[in-house]
């Protein structure tokens, strides 16, 4: 008998008037697992992200947590049952400070003083104490987006999505961003869509590619690199030669 | 994780404000004592839209709608009673349920902040209706007649707990009025610094991002629409008290518009700014009756339209970051002097 998976979803759909932005999705996610998630613009992968944390009801089809039906549950339901996201555009308390957004993720479960610990340290493994008393709105795409990833492991959860987490970053920041996520993925399950391939070499093990809302291909990240399919619907045809 | 510094501010400023509430009477007249009395019942009335648009982000337009239930909770329950110690309760308690339904069923009903707002005026207006029709002598609760649009006057005013006869002066009841705008100043900013403070702030500035970390923001919004209610329905108490009686009119308008303008010109999250924005307004507006040439409504449209497009910040945080600025200015001169070999 195989272990219960940490995340399942079966059929999954979601359907937009006629546009099916996920269509019959089975995806599944052992504990401790890091997955990547590729696919063109439009493939669904931040729709798909949407309806595992509950902020977009499926149109069919289940969401199973440890084997829990989660499928429809409110965003603050899932989030207690340990899954946390990074948005692909940063969400954010703008108007607080970077070391008051962390306690508030870390609050969430413990007391005062814990989470003060909680996100020092969170601030020392990011790199952010520099910035600790800086207003969150006045900092870069890229500190906002190293902010966002602290609030959520502030929020220690068991498994942690991230939308494109090197977005806008430099060379440095993203080969940074990469050991992290490897860092991470020694505790925590991760799900990580991303675009930039490099990237996605640096971390990858297995590789699931959504297109038109579908499961194009799950496997070994060189064998998915190298498939003929994805090197059509990723590049474009003709350009992938 | 709150900033203490600024606590530290308020508790100075509000001794110093307490101690100029007490000895006022001895160098301020009756009659500027009672306008004083109104003032600062109002000023509770400007904290609690302060409270709940500055900090919950929630725009209620009929922030009156509170204040009027706390001010006919008060008349009714005081005539009944002849003692103003429950009636006080009883002027927390009604607007702060009434608080619950309805923002049980826009909050969680989903309903969005604009409508919220238009939501919120029409339940003060409908109050209004209901109130104003309720002359003659079938309506009455117990001992205390509605009155209709005749609104009830005589309302018992505020006694010493325990013993009704002892009825408060004028003064004391300025003394009273004046504390209880600095309690609850202090009671706000405390509640501002608690998690529950930090929380709410946070919903505003990112309800998704709440949600995601785990918070359900109907939650939080339901029971900081609920404070304001309890805050606005005391400051009615408070309003009755002083003039010992009461209207419909409470529910005008005219009254839900003007709290708005206190917040916008006194400084939206910020506690002392609604604080000023009223007493400001409502001086200039005594003021400005107080002669003829001009009226007082155009007045107080001009100041509203002046502030919006200079002064956008309104008067605190406009003060607050000039001051800010200066003393980042003075740090960094220095930082540049330390760099001398």
């Amino acid at each position: 008998m195989t272990p219960t998976p940490l995340l399942e979803t079966r059929n999954l759909t979601v359907r937009f008037g006629g546009v099916t932005a996920v269509n019959t999705v089975n995806f599944s996610l052992k504990e401790q697992e890091l997955r990547c998630l590729i696919g063109p613009n439009g493939a669904g992968k931040s729709t798909f992200f949407k309806l595992l944390t509950g902020q977009l009801p499926p149109t069919e089809g289940h969401v199973h947590l440890r084997g829990q039906d989660i499928s429809g549950a409110m965003p603050h339901q899932i989030s207690r049952l340990g899954v946390g996201i990074k948005t692909q555009v940063p969400n954010v308390f703008n108007a607080m400070t970077v070391e008051e957004n962390l306690w508030i993720a870390a609050r969430r479960n413990h007391l005062p003083k814990f989470s003060t610990d909680l996100a020092e340290k969170i601030m020392v493994q990011l790199r952010l104490t520099g910035i600790a008393k800086r207003e969150v709105g006045q900092l870069s795409h890229g500190q906002r987006q190293w902010v966002e990833i602290g609030t959520v492991l502030a929020g220690e959860p068991d498994l942690i999505l991230l939308d494109e987490p090197a977005a806008g970053m430099t060379h440095d920041e993203v080969e940074r961003t990469a050991e992290l996520i490897l860092e991470i993925n020694k505790k925590r399950a991760l799900i990580v869509v991303e675009h930039d391939m490099q990237f996605i070499k640096m971390i990858a093990k297995t590789v699931t590619v959504l297109h038109q809302g579908a499961v194009l291909i799950e496997d070994d990240v060189r064998t998915v690199l190298q498939d003929k399919r994805v090197q059509d619907v990723y590049l474009g045809k003709g350009l992938a030669a | 994780m709150p900033n203490m510094n600024g606590m530290k501010i308020a508790l100075i400023g509000s001794a110093i404000a307490a101690l100029g509430v007490i000895t006022a009477p001895l160098y301020v007249d009756l009659f500027q004592l009672m306008q004083l009395t109104v003032f600062a019942a109002m000023a509770i009335l400007a904290l609690s839209l302060g409270f709940i648009w500055g900090y919950g982000g929630i725009l209620c337009f009929g922030q009156t709608s509170f204040f009027g239930l706390g001010a006919y909770a008060y008349a009714i329950a005081a005539i009944n009673y002849g003692d103003s110690t429950p009636a006080l309760v009883i002027a927390i308690i009604v607007p702060v349920i009434f608080a619950a339904l309805l923002g049980y069923f826009m909050i969680y009903g989903g309903i969005s902040d604009v409508y919220l707002g238009v939501i919120t005026l029409t339940v003060s207006l409908i109050l209004l209706n209901l109130v104003n029709s309720t002359a003659g002598d079938f309506y009455k609760i117990g001992n205390a007649r509605l009155g209709g649009f005749n609104g009830i006057p005589g309302v018992p005013t505020i006694n010493m707990p325990g013993d009704s006869s002892y009825i408060l002066s004028p003064e004391q009841a300025w003394v009273l009025t004046g504390l209880a705008l600095i309690a609850v100043y202090l009671g706000l900013r405390a509640l501002i610094a608690s998690t529950f403070g930090r929380i709410i702030i946070a919903i505003r500035e990112n309800e998704t991002r709440a949600a995601l970390l785990g918070y359900d923001p109907r939650v939080y919004k339901l029971l900081t629409f609920m404070i304001g209610g309890a805050v606005a329905g005391f400051a009615g108490a408070l309003y009755v008290n002083w003039g010992a009686f009461v209207s419909p009119t409470i529910f005008a308008l005219g009254l839900s518009a003007q709290i708005i303008i206190w917040v916008i010109i006194g400084g939206r999250g910020t506690l002392i700014g609604p604080i000023i924005g009223c007493l400001l307004v409502q001086w200039m507006v005594t003021e400005i009756g107080a002669q003829q040439t001009l009226d007082a409504n155009f007045i107080l449209g001009a100041v509203l339209i002046g502030f919006v497009l200079l002064v956008p910040k309104g008067i605190a945080p406009t003060i607050r970051d000039l001051v800010a600025s200066r003393l980042q200015r003075n740090k960094s001169a220095t930082a540049i002097e330390d760099v001398k070999p």
